[in-house]
């Protein structure tokens, strides 16, 4: 952990969307870096949606989960939308009794459905339906 | 604790402790949540301090006991600060009546002007 000044969580960029998937056990600087960078890639993109993927994450505290509804809200005035995807079980059932519930906050079972979410609230519905 | 690469070592640190128990993964993730709430309070507020780790046995039962110790400033109405919502700090005020709710024992002993220590159990 000597690189402590310069530790950023990678943001991966599609045409439209950013994606990010959080790998590490976040100290709280690391999670305001993300979320700053998160919204600075938005603007300078003109990106239109965020996919973060919380799949390996253990731990979702009240840190966390308050990171997690800035980015949303964050993203919704610059016109993106933000998608959570793969939050553990024991994650969910621990971060509603922590008294979180992620309020305006969208969320999908994996990266495949929240890019369909994302698509389907920006193009309408897929395959044509009419 | 001092810093907020100390809350993660302690939330690995309880995590390990959690499995060696055999406590489910809903109870692990449960304490290690708690406990990192905990910790955040104690480097934030309580201008860092320690934790202990106790493991319990009383008959079949198996339990877990974290205590969080601090010197700061102490909390002049723990009443107040155990509301969810209440928050000096900008946060989201979840921290301690969250940490409350994730365990099965829950204590707070806090004087102004010398500290503050919070302890939780799990059984498993």
């Amino acid at each position: 952990m000597t690189a402590a000044a310069t530790e950023r969580i990678p943001i991966l960029r599609t045409s439209e969307f950013l994606l990010v998937t959080i790998q590490v056990d976040m100290h709280d600087r690391l999670a305001i870096t993300l979320q700053d960078d998160l919204t600075n890639q938005i603007v300078k993109h003109h990106s239109r949606g965020v996919l973060i993927d919380i799949s390996s994450l253990e731990v979702v505290d009240s840190f966390i989960g308050r990171m997690i509804g800035n980015i949303a809200a964050m993203s919704r005035v610059l016109d993106a939308e933000t998608v959570v995807v793969g939050m553990q079980p024991a994650v969910a059932i621990t971060l509603v009794e922590l008294g979180l519930s992620l309020p305006g906050v969208r969320t999908a079972l994996n990266v495949d459905k929240g890019m369909e979410l994302l698509r389907t609230s920006l193009h309408g519905a897929p395959n044509g339906a009419s | 604790m001092r810093s907020s690469e100390d809350v993660v070592l302690v939330r690995q640190l309880v995590r390990a402790l959690a499995i060696k128990l055999g406590f489910s993964l809903v109870d692990q993730t449960k304490i290690v949540t708690a406990a990192s709430e905990l910790a955040r309070n104690t480097v934030d507020y309580g201008g860092g301090g320690t934790v202990r780790a106790q493991t319990l046995s009383e008959g079949q039962r198996v339990g877990l006991r974290l205590t969080f110790e601090d010197k700061g400033p102490g909390i002049e109405n723990v009443d107040l600060v155990m509301k969810d919502g209440y928050t000096t700090g900008g946060g989201l005020g979840l921290g301690l009546g969250g940490a409350r709710r994730l365990s099965n024992q829950f204590d707070i002993v806090s004087r102004p002007g010398e500290g503050t220590r919070v302890s939780i159990t799990r059984w498993r």
